[in-house]
């Protein structure tokens, strides 16, 4: 039995590798046709294991489990392989983010089934409206020049406020409205149910991430200018914080659904495979190709050395920040996914202690590999949640514990026997450069071609 | 009082002055560069040369002094947007990017004017891809220029001395500045190599219709391709002069030999 699982764990996880490797491998075929079956296919696959037919199931619900958090933590660790790997910056406020996008999302969802379109309508607004208010205030303080960090900051804040307070406003004034349409808990009216609760959660899976990214935004104003170590230190702050919001969420913050240290039940259980799978692949396609052109050379550049980015014309703060938002965006979407596939929201799981899994991950990876960041979300929950925990379990009650003393243990003869990573720098298929191997034009005749414009 | 007194001037410093705690690392140094100039900064070590290049890209801020170029006062402006207005460099301990292609390492300098925007990257439309191919093209001449031919998927990190200052040349060139500032480029070359740089420094001067500032260490190195040359030490300028007039100067003698040592020389 133990040596049956043992094989059965390893081969699980080789096949998620093979199969991180194939869906890779077709997104980078050239025709579209190709690409889209294919990525239909790698849904299926799993759809149809996660399908029960009469009593059998290839991946039975604690597989299915692992599956869904391992594609909730993919977008949360490629977010902080962009921030970390890719930009330079060491953060721990990934986790805070996370959560921000795990409780916007449920509140969003929850109200929504309970009648109440306040959290949609709140964040929608509130998000949109702080969208255009900062990209605004931003501009204009481009043409100023020479405000200072915490003048700046102060106008963002005072600009969120203002559309936070518009976006309750706009809450209660539209609250009417729907609530005929949403029924009750009990008694769900047209829009609470079927393809519009579907089309919300959607929604509350986009908004969820912006608001984290906002959010993101308005804490990289003033933390970003002071250089990574410290920003570390900030950020750990931020998560540690949020924490504290989360458990004081219907004390301090008028949350009375989150239910504070108690924890939200009763979200939705919205995410399906074919969500959690969209969503990671969306995340996939918006990284690679924000990496894949100036504005990821841009960004890595910033890592590679500062001083010498400023004398090619780059925008230091602003690469640090762009970063940082579309990081944050990720962990923010990643939360809702994860809040919408456990249906339970506990602050200790947002837990600055558990928000070193993320970094742990990218580092175990590989810093500034995709491929590696996506491998370690799958194998590393499969290896830990899945395998340790049970071949553990069978040792006795308290055995399992000890996971939390051998992953430790395989980190550090990691770093000591591959520093860079499992996968180093190494990318697959979709995520390789494009190497420039020979000229895509005939060579210029004479050396006189206008290669600048002199 | 440099040759080219009928070009318009592109760059004009003037008083510029820089403290370090009480270390005046540079002391009310003036310089006037002319279009199309090609000069030479030279001074023993810790001089202050490579601090008045940090000064005129910004990277440090002056305690005194005007730096203009083309016209604007460069006061108040952050280094990268100085770099925009058209001033490139090199530096003294090469600073490539070490982790990323040959390639990439040139076309980071194409950021600015890059053509194409983030939406355009995430959704990699027509523009994106054109843009990025035109860009890529005009990478590469510069490397073909610069003898840098089939290495552009190395990474930097692993090329050879030589070619990384090549490199790093061409990457400054690609921003497409109007002035281009050389922090001693020949530093740790060999005299075979040295005769190279400076053709490829007096061929890309011509080819690019570039004003070029060179800081050099070795008086040879400068003697040979510089115009005009401002002689610096203990952050002042001491003289200024054609090679001829530099190699004949008592002080430069002096500062570079020690003093008493002129005669002897
Ligand atoms: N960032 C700095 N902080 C303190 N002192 C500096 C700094 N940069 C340069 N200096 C000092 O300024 C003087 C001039 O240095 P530098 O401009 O590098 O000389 P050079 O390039 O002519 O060899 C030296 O004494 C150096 O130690
Ligand atoms: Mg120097």
């Amino acid at each position: 039995m133990e040596f049956g699982f043992l094989v059965g764990s390893i081969v699980k996880i080789l096949a998620l590798l093979a199969y991180i490797y194939g869906i890779l491998w077709v997104m980078a075929q050239p025709s579209r046709w190709v690409k889209a079956g294919g990525l239909i296919v790698a849904f299926g696959v799993v759809q149809l294991g996660l399908t029960k037919f009469g009593n059998f199931q290839i991946l039975n619900s604690f597989d299915s489990g692992l599956l869904f958090q391992a594609s909730a933590m993919t977008m949360v660790a490629l977010g902080l392989n962009l921030i970390y790997g890719f930009n330079g910056q060491f953060s721990l406020g990934q986790w805070g983010f996370y959560g921000i996008g795990a409780y916007t999302a449920a509140d969003i969802t929850y109200r929504w089934v309970n009648g109440d379109a306040r959290g949609l309508v709140v964040i929608a607004v509130g998000t949109i409206l702080g969208a255009v208010i900062l990209t605004g205030i931003n501009k204009l303080l481009n043409q100023i020049r020479g405000v200072p960090v915490m003048s700046a900051f102060t106008l963002y804040l005072i600009g969120s406020i203002a559309a936070g307070y518009v976006a309750v406003m706009a809450g209660k004034l539209l609250f009417p409205v729907f609530q005929p349409l949403l029924g009750t808990n009990l008694e769900p009216g047209i829009l609470a149910t079927g393809i519009p609760l579907q089309v919300v959660f959607f929604l509350a899976v986009i908004l969820a991430g912006v608001f984290a990214a906002e959010i993101s935004f308005l804490l990289g104003v003033p933390v970003l200018t002071l250089g990574s170590d410290y920003f570390g230190i900030a950020t750990l702050g931020f998560t540690i914080v949020v924490n504290v919001l989360m458990v004081n969420s219907d004390t301090i913050l008028p949350f009375p659904e989150m239910k504070g240290g108690r924890g939200m039940v009763g979200i939705p259980k919205l995410t399906t495979w074919f969500w959690a799978f969209f969503f990671m692949i969306v995340v996939i396609v918006i990284m690679r190709n924000i990496l894949r052109s100036s504005t990821g050379r841009a960004i890595m550049s910033v890592r590679e050395d500062e001083t010498a980015a400023k004398a090619m014309g780059i925008d230091i703060a602003g690469s640090k920040l762009m970063s940082f938002i579309i990081g944050s965006l990720f962990a923010g979407m990643g939360g809702a996914i994860y809040a919408h596939f456990i249906g339970f929201l506990s602050p200790g799981s947002f837990d600055f202690l558990v928000g070193f899994n993320p970094l742990i991950i990218v580092v175990f990876g590989g810093l500034g590999s995709m491929t590696g960041t996506i491998a370690a979300s799958f194998g590393w929950l499969f290896f830990l949640e899945g395998l340790l925990r049970v071949l553990l379990g069978q040792m006795g009650t308290e055995a399992p514990t000890w996971r939390y003393v051998l992953y430790p243990l395989t980190l550090l003869l990691l770093m000591l026997i591959r520093p860079q990573g499992l996968l180093g720098t190494v990318e697959w298929g979709f995520l390789k450069a494009k190497e420039v191997l020979v000229r895509q034009k005939p060579k210029p005749a004479s050396t006189d071609t206008p290669a600048v414009q002199a | 009082m440099e040759n080219n007194t009928s070009s318009p001037t592109i760059l004009k410093v003037e008083g510029l002055t820089k403290y370090f705690g009480g270390l005046g690392a540079v002391q009310n140094f003036e310089m006037v560069l002319k279009q199309g100039d090609l000069n030479g900064l030279i001074g023993p070590n810790g001089a202050g040369k490579t601090t008045v290049f940090n000064l005129i890209t910004g990277i440090y801020v002056p305690t005194r002094g005007l730096i203009e170029f083309d016209g604007t006062s460069t006061a108040g402006r952050e280094p990268f947007e100085i770099t925009r207005s058209g001033i490139a460099r090199t530096f003294q301990n090469i600073r490539l990017f070490s982790n990323l292609s040959v390639l990439d390492n040139v076309r980071i300098a194409y950021h600015p004017h890059a053509g194409y925007s983030l939406t355009d990257s995430v959704l990699r439309t027509k523009r994106f891809y054109v843009k990025e191919d035109e860009l890529t093209e005009q990478a590469l001449d510069f490397l073909a220029i610069f003898g840098l031919e089939g290495i552009q998927n190395e990474l930097a990190k692993n090329l050879p001395y030589g070619q990384q200052r090549r490199v790093e040349i061409a990457r400054a060139l690609a921003a497409n500045p109007k002035l281009l500032l050389l922090d001693e480029p020949a530093a740790g070359m060999n005299p075979k190599e040295i005769i190279e740089l400076m053709d490829l420094i007096h061929f890309i001067h011509d080819r690019f219709n570039l004003t070029i500032l060179l800081i050099e260490h070795q008086m040879r190195v400068v003697m040979g391709i510089c115009r005009y040359i401002t002689v610096m030490d203990f952050g002042q300028v001491i003289a200024r002069g054609n090679p001829k007039e530099i190699q004949a100067n008592q002080r430069v003698v002096e500062a570079y030999l020690g003093k008493g040592a002129g005669h002897a020389a």
